[in-house]
Order: C-alpha cells, then structure tokens, then sequence
C-alpha cells in the first residue's frame, strides 16, 4: 500500500521498478497453478491452456501476451469461470486471496465476480447491454454485491465515473451506450470493474478496438488506478509495445503454454526462448525504418488439436535439436525470469537477430519518370439524408486532399477511424465517385471516366482488403478467385490460366495444390495471400492496401509485409499503404500523409516524418504508440492528448484539429491551415510550427 | 419520440391508399358480376333490363374512375355503403363479427404470448437438456397440426369427457353474445377456438423466443453481466430478454394481424360467425362493397398492428427511439 500512495504522488513515468520490486515482497493476490483446460468439440479434444502459471500481486500489472488462438484469453476466463459450457478444466488452482476459486460453489462464485474480481473486455461496442442505461450498468454490482441503496449507488456512479475521466457524469447515467464513443464506453466498462473496489481487474485486450490515441488514454487511466488504489491488473494482450509501456511482468504463451516469463526489461533485453525473440524481431517498430527487413518466424502456430511433440514451437524454430522432442519444463534461470527452451542458456551466443536482420532493402526503382497517380483537391461529401422533416446534411470524408505516388513507391496513410483514409482509398479505385477534384492515374482523369475507361483501368489497380475472412468468397476455390479477374479481363488464353495461377501462388509463398482449397481451409495469413495473389493475377501497377495487415497476428503480419515489400522490388509496384498502426507504416512507406478529419495535416517523406514530426497530431499519434522496449518506453516523455475525434457531420471551425492541439491559438478557430512545405517535400498543415 | 410515433401514422396513409387502387382493381377483373350472379345464377335467363336495372341501381354502371372515387370517399368520410347482396348497411353487418373476431384474436394471442415467453426462455437456458428437447417437441406439434384440426379433437373431448362425467354431453354455446352482456357464457363459447388457434400461434413464437434468446445469450454483454456477479435470474430477465424480443414482438404483431381476418376453417369448425366466413361469401358473391370493405380493413388492421410494433420497437430499443 505504502508503494502505491507514492506511485500516486509522483509523475506518472520512471517509476515502475520501484513500484515493482516493493510489491513482490508482499503476499501475491492471485497465484495460479499448473492450470490445464480443455474443449470438446466435434472435431476432437482441444487443449487450449496447458499447465498455465504465474502469480500476480497488489499493484501489480501483469501482461499475458500472444497470437490468437494461444489461450491467454481461455486462461483469464478460466480465473472467472465464465469459460463456455464446453470447457473443462482438467487440472490446476487458482487461488485468489487465500481461497481456490476453482473450488468454490456457483453462488460463492457469483459472489467474487464484479466485486473482489472484475473483468474488462475487448469490445466496448457489444460489452454493454445497449437497452439498459449506464447508470443500471454501473450500479448493478453495488446493489448486488454491496447492497447500496438507490441513492448511495447513484453518488458512488458519480464518482466513478469522474474516476475515469468522464465530464458531466450525472447525466452520463441517463443516456444508453449508443450515445457514448468507442473510447467512452470502455471508459464506463472501468466504471463498472471499479465499482466495488476489486483486488484484481483483467483486461482482455482492453484496447485492441480504439484508436491509438484513446487507446493511450485508456491504458494510462488503467494504470494509474492500479497504483492509486492498489488494484492489481492482468492485461492480456497480443500487443508488444502495450507490453513494453505497462507491464511490470510479462508471460509469453504460446499454443497454450507458458514459454517465457519475467519482468518486462528482461523479457525485452533478453529473451530466452526462441519464440519470444522471433516475435520481437517480427513486429515493426515506430523506431525502425523500412531499410531493415523484419525478421519474421516461418509457419504458423500449430492446431492444438494435433499438437507437435514435445516442445511446440520446435517445427518453427531455428534452433531446434533432436531433445525438443521432449517437452522442455519452464525453468528459472535467473530469479523471476524463466523459459521453458532446452536451449535457453545457449541461445544468446547461437542467435544474432540484430546482425541477420541488416539485409536491407534497395532502394526505389524510380524511372525518374511522373507520379503514377497523382490526387488534386479530391474531395468526398456523403449526404446524409434526416428523413422526412430535416435538412440534408453532409459528411465532409475528405476534404480537399492533394497527393502524389511515383512507380515503385508506397505512400503511407495514416489516421484513427473515421478520418477518411478508406473512404480516400475508395474514392482513388472509383468504388466510390468522388465530389470534386482530380484524379490522374498515368496522367489521364479518372474523376469522371466512363465505364470503359475504368475497366481499362481497373487491371492497372488493384486493391487488397482489411478482412482476409470476409473479403473472399467462401463458395469459390482459391484458384477460381485468382483466375477470376483474368478471366474478366481477357488477360490469357483459357488453358494458361491454370499454370499463371500455380505461378502466382508461388509467387505469394503458397503451393500449387492449395488452388483447390476453398477459403474456409486455410489459415487467415494464407487468405490474405490468396487475395494478393488476386490483386497481382492482372499484372497491375498500383495496388491499394487498406488495412491489408490490421486483421493478422504479429508473426504472421511481419511475413506479409515482407511478401508486399518484395514483391514491390520484384514487379516495381506502387503502393497506397492505408493503416492505422504507424509502426507498420513507418516500415513499409517511403512517404507517409497523416490524415485528421478528412483533412490532411502533415506529408512527407517517411524517414522525415517520423524523425521530425512537425503538426501537433502526428506528434500525438507518435507519443501514443508504444514502442516495444520498455527501456526506451520509460524514458520517452508521456504527453497524450485528450478528447476525441469529432463528428466529421459537424466539423470545429478553423484548423479541424483545434479542440485538441495544445499549441491551438485564437486564430486556429477561425482559419483553416494551408499545406505549407516547411522543409524538403515535408509538408504541414499548421500555422503555429 | 413523439415525432417517431407521428412520422410512423403518416406512413400508414400510403399503405392504405396503395391498397385501396389494388384491391379495387382486383375485384374488376374477376369475370362476372353480382347482378348476373343474384338474377342468373340458376342457369336461368334473365332480360337485359332488368341486369341494366340492377347494375343501375348498385351503381355499377357509372365509369369506372367515379365507382372509385365513391369507394374513397365513403373510407374517408366512414360512410362504407350498404352490402350489394344483403342491402343492409355494411357497418351493421360487421359489427358484431368483428367483435368475435377481435375477441378470439386477442385471447389467441394472450395464450400465446403466456405459453410462449416462458416455455422459450427456459428452453434457451437449458438448451439441449430434456427440458429443451420436450419444448422443441411440443412446438413441432403446434405447428404441424392444423389448428381447425386440434379444433375438432376439443369439441370431441368436450363432448365425451362431459358424457362421462356428468352423463349428459355439453356443447359450447354456438350464438355470440358480447363479453360484457355474459361473460362466462361468452368465455365458454371462445375459449377453444381461441386454444386451437393460441397453440399454433404459440408454437412459432416459442421458437422465436428460443432462438433469439439464444443467440442473445452469446452477447459480450451478456457475458458483461455475468461478469459482474449478476443473479443468474437477473442476467436472463433483465439483460438478456429483453434483447431478444425484439424478433417474439414481430411475430406476435403479424399472426394477430392474420388472426382477423384469416380464420376461415377455425371458424367453420366452432361454428362461429367471424370475419373469415364473411370473407369468403362475399368474394364469392361477387359482393365488391363488402369485400371492398373487409379487405381495407384487413389492411388497416396489419398497417396499425406494424405501428404498434415499431412502437414496442422503440419502447425496448432505445438506439430506435433516439435515432430517428
């Protein structure tokens, strides 16, 4: 307690190991024991969490990390118990507070939940019931738990809600979810895990749905409570730099073990299990340009149903020798810090991940010639109808917006949702009609080219989608989806189709057999293949990538964007790069525009940018992306913005950023910023840097 | 949500309009017509004059813009006319059917709804037990019976089970008589036509409630309301439930809508005069006033039945009532 009061009093930064080391001597506040879990399905047994430990004490913020599917979300449910009826729990204790709560009655249960024990979830769109207002939501668990009355519940919703950073929390209770941001709404999800004071408080990937500035404050709330009030956290994650930022301690699962455990600057500095430094060399990192190649791990996680032998990463692993065919155990080899590798003491002196990954990447191969596409003043205005009895409004998606790409290059577009980046990557491919502007593709308009004109077009530029699950169609084979746009556009004779469709497949690193597959048969990294495959079957010159690797995990991520970069040296393609993670961005563009509002703020050269951020939202946005190295993370300056995006129906006045920027002046209110080039092709949109 | 509840009246006036050309219409192109089918239909000939005579006087002669113009502005004004094959007011004719028709729809549906929230809520919390399996039985066998058919079987256990109780077989009464006049005369006549036809309609909404309870109980908030050690009663009642009516109310709305005017055979079989009956002899009559009449009203009564389910709609749901 006695850490926790001076966490309280001093800046938020630079304090975390002192805080760290003081609780560990304490009596830790959830101790899990060789925790085994498993599902029934038709299918066969899956064992989705295998002997699964690790304790957690008062303060403390503890970080469970891995790829989908290795049951760190299963193990955390299982704490609950609010694991599906399919689940079984084969082995182990989980003992909270001095009590196994894998012992207790249903009712007992029912009682540590929402009041000794609370949990947060992923999505706070569907997390709260969107027919009951918040202030039900939030007082249920006093009535129940604390048998408050009406009025003692409403005064303590107050104060909760203030405690999350809410403004004008009493008529916050009378409004439905609905009505609440993305960013609020998990903010009253904190209100509710709060509310009787827990000990301990999981996260299930609290942020992984926000913004990356929401998600800044969020997690920062989050962690500042947690020392306040002495609430321990569990925050699982698959997010690295999250990671990095946070956590005191941190478990590496994989395929439904531990792998590696620690605190975060050992975990980070000196990873003892393969898997846990192939992760850290796959992810892009803000502080990493695109010269570096990311040293990606081959393959996929295995399927639990059929698990390899004895160590489950060895048919990924570099390093592995005839003895991982046993199970290596988890073991400390130094205090606080294990992995469970039979190669662990070697593999600092066998593995040199910093020296293999200098393979750089050659440099652009621009002709010298024009841009491939160039945008001037695009603009796109949707019409909102109000029905009967109002006016038409409009929402401004992009505004005015003036760009160029060169063959060979990728331009990075960066932005939170609803900025207008997709609706630009649109409005470029013509799915959408733009208002106003021009876009020239080769030097002709396409702003109001006819049909025949875009069909044409349209083999030149391709387009590759967020979703690898939703954006192929699931009644097609793999190869069918590829031949299809050759087959529209008459590109080969009928009986070559089928060896340019073995061609491409190889080309994106998958096998010719797989042309007979249908989507549902393959794993979400091969289906995002599939669909560059696709893209390329038309032999195109510009491909757009919107959000093309948000959906995947970080190992399999580092290899797409590695297949995309060298595809682009092998055919000279030009990307237009749509994301909301800048560190992937950072890595594939050679020029990056950052987008606010429809508008955007700032363009330059991607080195350039992100060294020398000029316009005071970049400069959020970087300050609110984590980097994943918890040294260089507490010692950057913390400085996150407030507020939220605003509706783009109602756009503030002036400079759209203004309600936010700490630099905003009388004059930001009423005249819009132009594109100014403050230093070689670094453009800003800002009168006040 | 004042605004809401007047834009969903002005809606109806399209609906109702669109109706009235379509059935008008309709009934014009069926071959033949009433006074052919009063004077000739025996097979026997009848003069010209006195078919011109009859036609006149129904005023089947005018043209047809101003046969329609008649037809509106007797809705508009609620002069509905006179039946062309009984000659007595429409209004008259209706009055009392309508009332039995209203009345067996009402508690069809009140048996219903009582059978069908309970039976599918606990079906969906213990979904695959025994207690599942007995509901989704009993629910097939509401929906595969006819209901006119479940019908007969009551009449039949009324008559022997009375037979062998108290020696003497008893009938439910067969002449209408209003709620308010007698009502355990009234109820002892309804109820089983209302049972018969309470048990199909029971059957669709029970399924209803159970699978749209079920995939509501797979919500994140759901899951949210567990989380914070919420009663389990409390979970399913407040959290989830009301979710799931949502899809129950729609139903609801369109089998009561069915219910008025659609129970040709349950009628027959209880030997009640309803609506339904009225339908049919007027169509076949070639009675255009009449069946002008009841089809408008069958389409007001499915119009006002939708505007009472976007108003539950927006009762349960506040994401409607705010957004619009």
């Amino acid at each position: 307690m006695q850490t926790t009061a001076e966490g309280a009093a001093k800046p938020l930064s630079g304090e975390v190991l002192s805080s760290h080391a003081a609780a560990k001597t304490g009596k830790p506040v959830l101790e899990i024991e060789n925790l085994s879990v498993q599902f029934r399905s038709s299918h066969g047994l899956v064992r989705a969490v295998e002997n699964v430990g690790y304790t957690v004490h008062p303060g403390e913020m503890v970080a469970i990390v891995g790829e989908s599917g290795s049951g760190k979300s299963v193990s955390a449910l299982t704490i609950m118990r609010l694991l599906a009826q399919t689940a079984e729990i084969t082995s182990g204790t989980v003992v909270f507070d001095g009590r196994d709560l894998l012992k207790l009655s249903d009712e007992e249960m029912r009682r540590v939940r929402g009041h000794h024990v609370s949990m947060i979830f992923q999505e706070p769109m569907t997390s709260l019931n969107p027919v009951l207002k918040i202030g039900l939501q939030i007082m249920e668990p006093l009535f129940i738990h604390l048998k408050m009355s009406p009025e003692e519940a409403k005064a303590r919703a107050i104060e909760l809600l203030t405690l999350v950073g809410i403004t004008d929390p009493e008529s916050r209770l009378e409004q439905y979810p609905h009505q609440l941001s993305g960013g609020m709404r998990q903010r009253v999800m904190i209100a509710i895990g709060l509310a009787c004071n827990p000990k301990l408080l999981i996260a299930d990937e609290p942020t992984t749905a926000l913004d990356v500035t929401i998600q800044a404050q969020i997690l920062e709330l989050m962690k500042d409570l947690s020392r306040r009030l002495g609430i321990a956290v569990i925050i699982i994650t698959h997010n690295l730099g999250i990671v990095a930022r946070y956590a005191d301690r941190v478990n590496v699962m994989y395929a439904a073990r531990i792998v590696e455990s620690g605190t975060a600057e050992e975990v980070f500095g000196n990873a003892r299990h393969p898997y846990a430094r192939g992760l850290l060399s796959a992810v892009p990192r803000l502080d990493r340009g695109r010269a570096m190649r990311l040293q990606t791990i081959e393959g996929a996680p295995p399927n639990l149903l059929k698990p390899p032998e004895g160590c489950r990463f060895r048919p990924r692993c570099r390093f592995a020798i005839d003895k991982c065919t046993i199970n290596p155990p988890l073991v400390e080899f130094e205090p606080g810090h294990c992995a469970a590798c039979h190669r662990s003491a070697e593999l600092e002196s066998i593995d040199k991940p910093v020296a293999a990954s200098h393979e750089t990447i050659g440099a652009v191969a621009n002709g010298g010639s024009g841009p491939i596409l160039q945008l001037k003043d695009v603009t796109k205005f949707f019409p909102i109808s109000g029905g009967f009895f109002q006016a038409k409004k409009l929402v401004r998606a992009v505004n005015n917006v003036t760009l160029d790409i060169a063959p060979g290059e990728t331009l990075g577009l960066v932005g939170e949702s609803g900025c207008g980046k997709s609706t630009l990557g649109r409005v470029v491919l013509r799915l959408d009609d733009p208002t106003d502007g021009k876009i020239l593709f080769e030097g002709a308009d396409l702003a109001n080219a006819g049909a025949d004109q875009m069909l044409a077009v349209r083999k030149k530029m391709q387009v590759i989608f967020q979703d690898p699950f939703s954006s192929l169609n699931p009644r097609m084979t793999v190869g069918e989806i590829i031949a299809e746009p050759m087959r529209v556009h008459q590109i080969l004779p009928k009986e070559k189709i089928h060896d340019r469709v073995a061609e491409l497949l190889s080309l994106v690193g998958l096998h010719g057999y797989m042309a007979d597959r249908y989507p549902h048969q393959l794993s979400g990294g091969q289906r995002q293949r599939v669909g560059i495959a696709r893209a390329l079957s038309v032999n195109p010159k510009f491909i757009v990538c919107d959000e093309a690797v948000s959906a995947l995990d970080v190992s399999i991520q580092g290899q797409v964007i590695n297949l995309l970069e060298g595809l682009q040296q092998k055919l000279g393609l030009s990307y237009l790069f749509i994301a909301h993670d800048l560190a992937v961005v950072r890595h594939i563009s050679h020029k990056v525009a950052v987008m606010y509002l429809g508008k955007i703020v700032e363009y330059a050269p991607a080195d350039e940018l992100f060294a020398n951020p000029k316009h005071p939202y970049t400069q959020a946005l970087l300050a609110a992306a984590p980097i994943p190295d918890p040294v260089i993370e507490r010692s950057r300056p913390r400085r996150i913005i407030t507020g939220e995006l605003p509706s783009p129906l109602r756009p503030p006045p002036g400079c759209v950023f203004n309600p936010r920027c700490p630099l905003a002046v009388e004059n930001c209110r009423k005249e819009i910023p132009a594109l100014r080039e403050l230093g070689p092709k670094h453009w800003v949109a800002c009168s006040e840097v | 949500m004042l605004r809401y509840v007047i834009k969903r009246l002005l809606l109806m006036i399209p609906t109702l309009f669109g109706a009235a050309v379509l059935i008008f219409l309709l009934m014009r192109t069926i071959p033949g017509d009433i006074c052919y089918l009063r004077l000739a239909a025996g097979g026997g000939s009848v003069v010209q004059d006195v078919l011109d005579n009859c036609r006149r006087e129904l005023g089947l002669d005018q043209p047809m813009w101003m046969q329609f113009w008649t037809f509106i502005k007797g809705l508009i004004t609620f002069d509905f006319g006179k039946s062309m094959w009984t000659n007595r007011p429409i209004i008259d004719e209706i009055a009392l059917r309508f009332q039995l028709s209203l009345q067996v729809a009402i508690m069809a549906t009140l048996t219903a709804v009582l059978i069908a929230i309970p039976l599918g809520t606990i079906a969906a919390v213990k979904q695959n037990t025994w207690i599942d399996y007995f509901v989704r039985t009993f629910t097939i066998a509401g929906i595969a019976m006819p209901s006119f058919w479940l019908g007969i079987l009551i009449i039949l256990t009324i008559l022997v089970t009375s037979k062998a109780w108290f020696g003497v077989p008893w009938m439910p009464p067969i002449r209408y008589v209003p709620i308010w006049q007698d009502p355990w005369y009234n109820l002892s006549m309804l109820i089983w036509p209302a049972l018969a036809t309470g048990y199909r309609y029971s059957a669709v909404a029970t399924r209803m409630t159970r699978s749209a309870l079920l995939e509501v109980l797979r919500e994140d908030y759901v899951r949210t309301a567990r989380a914070k050690g919420l009663y389990e009663k409390l979970v399913i009642n407040r959290h989830a439930l009301r979710n799931a009516l949502l899809p129950v109310v729609t139903v609801v709305g369109i089998e009561f809508a069915f219910l008025m005017g659609g129970l040709v055979v349950t009628e027959q079989v209880f030997n009640l005069n309803g609506l339904g009956k009225l339908f049919v002899e007027s169509v076949l009559n070639h009675d255009y006033a009449m069946t002008q009449f009841l089809v408008m009203m069958v389409v007001a009564i499915f119009a006002f039945t939708n505007f009472v389910v976007d108003i539950c709609y927006a009762w349960l749901d506040p994401r409607i009532r705010y957004t619009r």
